[in-house]
């Protein structure tokens, strides 16, 4: 309840959860409020927004209800982005962790590799993994995650080489734990908060490579994305702005409202710190 | 019949580029039942010898011969099930603990590894250290940060006779903690060696504390024995020159020599 409080202390906090928990709605009401296909035909081809009561967005090119569109792609940018944020950060943390622990040869083996993925640039890495796999749902997450877990790595291995030195890591060897079991429920966890920090961006971020590999026509064809949506208004900008402009607005509300949010978490955990 | 017998132990460093010996050529033996303080200024190796004989730092040269076995030829799962024997407490009871623990999870740890108590037995286990190290068996729910320095080293003892020790390094384990809870703390360590037989090294800088408890005393100096001997002859009549400055440098022996 205090950290719940503390979090809703700045302006910004408040604001990025207030999108977010918009966000959320929308992705668990878009079934029920927009039941069936979002990509069926619903009325009249290129039909402006605030124009018909039954479809307050408009439609697109093929006549699909943008507002339906808009709600069913909140569903895969929130599942992509959490998706591809959680295994970033937990094989990131993980890789981290084993590197800062072991030491030695296997530090320098997973960090050469780490540092290999993080000379690629990751968009590159994420549109080459794609192509190569084939675009669906989880090759997109795979691919997206593929190109984010080494900052968390890193993050991860410099905090493990700190409190790796010490008392209760040497006193947990002196009771004869395992290192394995040393490393993962002995440090691992006391390493997380400055990796968990990362989460907002590496979030935003997803939802953004995600948004521009649909947008590039590699995204999973079965479903609405935002990143999709802008490039199909692409054909019609000038006619009709309007099919570019509002996911555009979407994605735009969407990371800032995650990066706000993420701050938020961070600055309630720092004063939190610096208190005890 | 020794239960610690360390030979030539010597641990090298680089510092700036030089190479220092920060342990140079020591040996020392330790009995059942006997308490040996390791004393001397710091910087003179008293810790490092601690973790070398614990094997948290691996000796450059030197024979460690624990319970009549080498303990140095020891490793993986050997060296983990031997370390049920050979316990540690640290200066600072709360940098000893994983900030995240509660108490009964501390305890639990050694138990649970050394196959010492069935799940189902734990938790009775636990209540009886705790009893044992005289604290309620009501402060195992209670998170590390939660409880009293005092109360954490005690804990901390109870980690360390959880899984029937035959030596204890007590690696300035009272000088973190306030002179009344001091005093308690040695009575609980002098009662534990009583009753169960425990053999202490005692690795501390004041010359007081050690002439209370220990046997025997080597003291250190600059990584070598200066000099060491029964306990209250060494310290009554130091001959060395950093054993003459010790004594000089602790008050209360100061009051006593000179009425």
């Amino acid at each position: 309840m205090k950290r719940l409080h503390r979090f809703f202390q700045t302006p910004e906090a408040i604001a990025g959860a207030l999108i977010l928990a918009l966000l959320v709605i929308m992705a668990l009401a878009a079934p029920l409020l927009f039941p069936g296909d979002p990509q069926a035909i619903a009325g009249p081809a290129l039909l402006s927004p605030f124009q018909h009561w039954s479809l307050p967005l408009g439609t697109d090119r093929l006549g699909r209800d943008v507002l339906a569109e808009l709600f069913h792609g909140a569903r895969t940018s929130l599942a992509v982005g959490l998706t591809a944020a959680a295994a970033a950060l937990l094989v990131g943390a993980v890789v981290g962790t084993m590197a800062g622990f072991a030491g030695g040869l296997i530090d320098e083996v997973l960090m050469r590799i780490t540092d290999a993925f993080q000379t690629v640039p990751s968009f590159l890495l994420a549109l080459a993994f794609v192509s190569i796999v084939g675009p669906s749902l989880g090759v997109v997450i795979a691919a997206i995650a593929l190109g984010a877990w080494t900052g968390p790595a890193r993050v991860a291995r410099a905090e493990v080489l700190s409190i790796r030195e010490r008392d209760y890591v040497a006193g947990a060897r002196v009771i004869g734990m395992h290192p394995l079991e040393i490393a993962f429920r002995e440090v691992l966890p006391n390493a997380l908060p400055p990796v968990l920090a990362l989460s907002s961006v590496i979030v935003a971020a997803a939802i953004l490579t995600e948004a521009a590999l649909s947008f590039l026509g590699l995204g999973d064809p079965n479903r609405v994305t935002w990143g999709g949506m802008i490039a199909e208004g692409r054909t019609v900008l000038r006619t009709a702005p309007f099919l570019s402009i509002v996911p555009g607005i979407a994605l735009v509300l969407t990371v800032l409202g995650v990066y706000l949010a993420g701050e938020g978490v961070v600055e309630s955990t720092a004063v939190r710190r610096s208190l005890s | 019949m020794t239960v610690l017998a360390v030979s030539n132990l010597s641990k090298r460093y680089r510092r700036g580029g030089k190479p220092f010996a920060a342990v140079d050529d020591v040996s020392f033996e330790i009995g059942p039942a006997e308490t040996l303080a390791l004393a001397g200024p710091s910087g003179s190796g008293k810790s490092t010898i601690a973790r070398l004989a614990l094997r948290l730092l691996e000796p450059d040269a030197g024979r460690i011969q624990f319970e009549g076995a080498d303990f140095l030829a020891l490793s993986g799962a050997a060296l983990r099930a031997r370390r049920a024997r050979l316990q540690m407490v640290f200066q600072d009871p709360l940098a000893a603990f994983n900030p995240r623990s509660i108490v009964a999870r501390v305890l639990d740890d050694p138990l649970r590894i050394h196959g010492i108590a069935s799940r189902s037995e734990r938790p009775r286990r636990i209540a009886a250290l705790l009893e044992r190290v005289g604290l309620d068996a009501g402060l195992a729910a209670r998170a590390i940060h939660e409880i009293s320095g005092g109360q954490r080293q005690r804990v901390a003892i109870a980690r360390a006779i959880a899984t029937r020790p035959s030596l204890i390094v007590l690696d300035e384990a009272v000088s973190a903690l306030d002179v009344s809870v001091r005093g308690q703390i040695l009575e609980l360590l002098l009662d534990l060696q009583r009753q169960e037989r425990i053999a202490y090294l005692f690795i501390s800088h004041d010359l007081g504390v050690i002439r209370a408890v220990a046997h025997r005393i080597v003291i250190l100096d600059a990584g070598r024995v200066a000099e060491s001997g029964d306990a209250r002859t060494v310290i009554a009549s130091p001959q060395s020159a950093i054993g003459k400055a010790l004594v000089a440098a602790t008050p209360r022996l100061n009051r006593i020599k000179t009425p």
